[in-house]
């Protein structure tokens, strides 16, 4: 009796302390995992010159009415998930709303030759959102890249009165929803950033150029300045290209040929 | 000359409390105006993406203009050695204080993250003029302060001419570094000129003075202080001259911008075609800002009369809230030549289709909040005032000796 009563005892230890050991397990191994995952990671390297990335929009490839970079960088950097307040005039709403890159279509005023082109942050060698910014969080990255630090702005928009290329945009009513990658914050200043978080991925284009070349258009191409046998040098070498406002001297990194 | 005697302003205790009462209550509706936009965000403005700095954009920058100018009457007596302002050298940098105080409030509460104005006192980019202001703004207040003090403490005479002459340099900074916010920037058109800075300094002379005057006389009628035309006289000899010099400075900034062809569209908007923006320029601006106020100071007759030189003063002021406006709106709402010589025909951001100019409609929340400011520069001079001496007992001919100078 007393054997039979002590094995059923251990019987029901032995399920517990399994189950137990079950749920531990279920509990602790993502965190473990994780965690190993997250030391792997070499997001701790720095930046480097070595690179600088930019882009060059051949315009006569970009397709009139065509906006498929547009959508394509408002999914990729939650500019979609922006939500018009309440009882809000939309004129007004489509002028408060953030955008990172804009279609534009310009007729040249002497020949009557028609243009259309994507238009976002040109990555300036000397932005001057940069030079501007009273507590630099308008900055340059060590490969290029002009992004700001959402934790150093105070939203005083001198950047925005200072782009030459209007490519920033405040950010006028709370986003509710937002990516992990683009925490956007209301009261602050935001523009292109290259889809910094593929750089830091380590993927190859930006949403944008995914976008169009999907299309077939191939009208962005983005790539490393820096590197004279990338596919962006190989294209700016043998095309005429020029800046956007290239009186100013910026040397911005994104270049236009055909316009 | 006599030997000047100040005296706390002793307005009757109900008018004091009923005039703090009314400022008071200006300044809470500012702040109520503030909490309800730093609440909902921006959208609840009229500004946008393109029209960047608004309406309280306007009043922060008249009242920080006009701060540095208010001390000019002091620098007058002390630098120059007039001794005729002399006396009101106390009102003048209390004044001063005040203006830029209430200035800066209002260009604090509007930006995107107030709560973060910690980061703009630690976090320095010293290629910014904004930070370098940031610096101009807080170091005029102690100099400012400073040199109160030596006007004050008899046992600090000795310091009294530098700390004069170093608040006067100061000033001339801060106005060059607010009017640089706008010659610095290279992007846009109407701003983009070095004629800026100095332009901001001959204006901040003429508003700063304007105010100067009326608070002087709005002071002095209420509790029946002698202000005698001796004084007044000086005043609009000096708006005369800062008026033409402001005129001058504006015919020169045209001058310089239509000499080169891309900037012909930009004049025809200010001058001619710029609906809102021509009317402030040319009606309000130039007529009722400079003109007229130009012709009641040099007019024989109604120059006699002090109520047309308050009347000049308040219209100087209308015309200074006037010409911020043309400036800095009328600067943003301009479409930016992003392709020179073309004509864009469609945007996804509104990039100045066929050369449309950039709506704005400012909201009342954004007025109110600039209207705030306006109050605490006005509470924070009469409290000044009713608890310091600050305000001599008499301007009286008898008691300003017109001849006197200085002797170094």
């Amino acid at each position: 009796m007393m054997n039979n009563s002590s094995e059923q005892i251990d019987q029901d230890r032995r399920g517990f302390l399994g189950a137990a050991a079950g749920v531990a397990t279920v509990t602790l191994a993502p965190g473990v995992l994780l965690h190993g995952i997250a030391t792997a990671e070499p997001r701790a390297e720095r930046v480097t010159d070595t690179v600088r990335y930019g882009m060059l929009i051949d315009t006569t490839r970009c397709a009139e009415g065509c906006s498929a970079c547009v959508t394509a960088c408002n999914q990729e950097n939650g500019l979609d998930l922006q939500r018009m307040p309440q009882g809000m005039d939309p004129a007004k709403w489509d002028r408060q709303e953030a955008r990172w890159i804009r279609k534009v279509k310009l007729q040249d005023n002497l020949t009557g030759h028609v243009t259309n082109l994507p238009f976002m942050c040109q990555h300036c060698e000397h932005p001057p959102c940069v030079d501007v910014c009273p507590t630099g969080a308008s900055f340059k990255r060590a490969d290029g890249i002009v992004m700001v630090d959402r934790h150093l702005c105070i939203g005083c928009r001198y950047c925005m009165m200072a782009c030459p290329y209007k490519a920033r945009s405040f950010i006028h009513a709370e986003v509710e929803e937002k990516l992990t990658l683009a925490p956007r914050g209301k009261g602050c200043v935001e523009s292109c950033n290259l889809c910094v978080h593929r750089r830091d991925n380590g993927q190859a284009s930006t949403a944008c150029a995914d976008a169009c070349a999907a299309l077939g258009h191939k009208a962005i191409l983005f790539g490393d300045l820096k590197d004279p046998e990338s596919p962006l040098s190989k294209a700016l070498a043998a095309l005429p290209s020029r800046q956007i406002r290239e009186n100013l001297a910026l040397n911005t990194g994104v270049r236009y040929s055909g316009v | 000359m006599k030997r000047i005697v100040y005296r706390e302003w002793r307005l009757a205790p109900q008018r004091y409390w009923g005039l703090l009462a009314i400022l008071a209550v200006v300044a809470g509706i500012g702040g109520l105006a503030f909490w309800y936009m730093e609440h909902h965000g921006h959208w609840v403005t009229g500004m946008t993406n393109e029209i960047i700095w608004g309406t309280p954009h306007i009043f922060a920058i008249f009242l920080i203009v006009a701060a540095s100018g208010a001390l000019n009457i002091a620098s007058i007596g002390t630098v120059f050695g007039k001794t005729t302002y002399q006396p009101l050298g106390r009102l003048s940098g209390l004044l001063a204080v005040a203006l830029l105080i209430g200035g800066l409030m209002v260009l604090v509460l509007d930006l995107g993250r107030p709560d973060r104005l910690i980061v703009a006192m630690t976090s320095y980019n010293f290629r910014s003029i904004f930070a370098w202001n940031v610096i101009l703004y807080s170091g005029f207040v102690v100099i400012v302060v400073a040199y109160l003090v030596t006007m004050v403490d008899r046992r600090l005479k000795g310091y009294y001419k530098a700390a004069g002459t170093l608040a006067f340099v100061w000033r001339l900074m801060l106005t060059t570094g607010t009017g640089s916010i706008f010659g610095f920037i290279v992007a846009r058109q109407a701003f983009d000129t070095a004629l800026l800075a100095p332009m901001f300094i001959v204006m901040s002379f003429l508003y700063g003075l304007a105010i100067f005057i009326l608070v002087l006389m709005f002071a002095f009628a209420q509790d029946q202080r002698p202000l005698g035309p001796f004084i007044l006289t000086r005043f609009k000899g000096l708006m005369a001259i800062f008026i033409a010099a402001v005129l001058l400075f504006v015919m020169i900034y045209f001058l310089t911008k239509i000499y080169g062809a891309k900037n012909y569209d930009l004049v025809n908007f200010y001058l001619v075609s710029g609906g809102r923006y021509t009317i402030a320029f040319w009606f309000g601006w130039m007529i009722i800002g400079l003109l007229a106020p130009f012709g009641i100071v040099t007019h024989p007759v109604l120059s006699q009369d002090p109520k047309w030189i308050a009347g000049a003063s308040a219209l100087v002021i209308l015309g200074g809230m006037a010409s911020i406006y043309v400036i800095v709106i009328g600067g943003q709402a301009f479409p930016m030549a992003l392709f020179p010589d073309q004509t864009i025909l469609e945007s996804g951001f509104h990039d100045g289709v066929g050369g449309q100019i950039a709506p704005y409609a400012p909201s009342l929340p954004e007025f109110l909040l600039g209207l705030g400011g306006v109050a605490v520069a006005l509470i924070i001079t009469a409290v000044g005032v009713r608890v310091l001496q600050f305000l001599p007992e008499s301007l009286a001919d008898k008691d300003v000796d017109p001849h006197a100078t200085v002797k170094a």
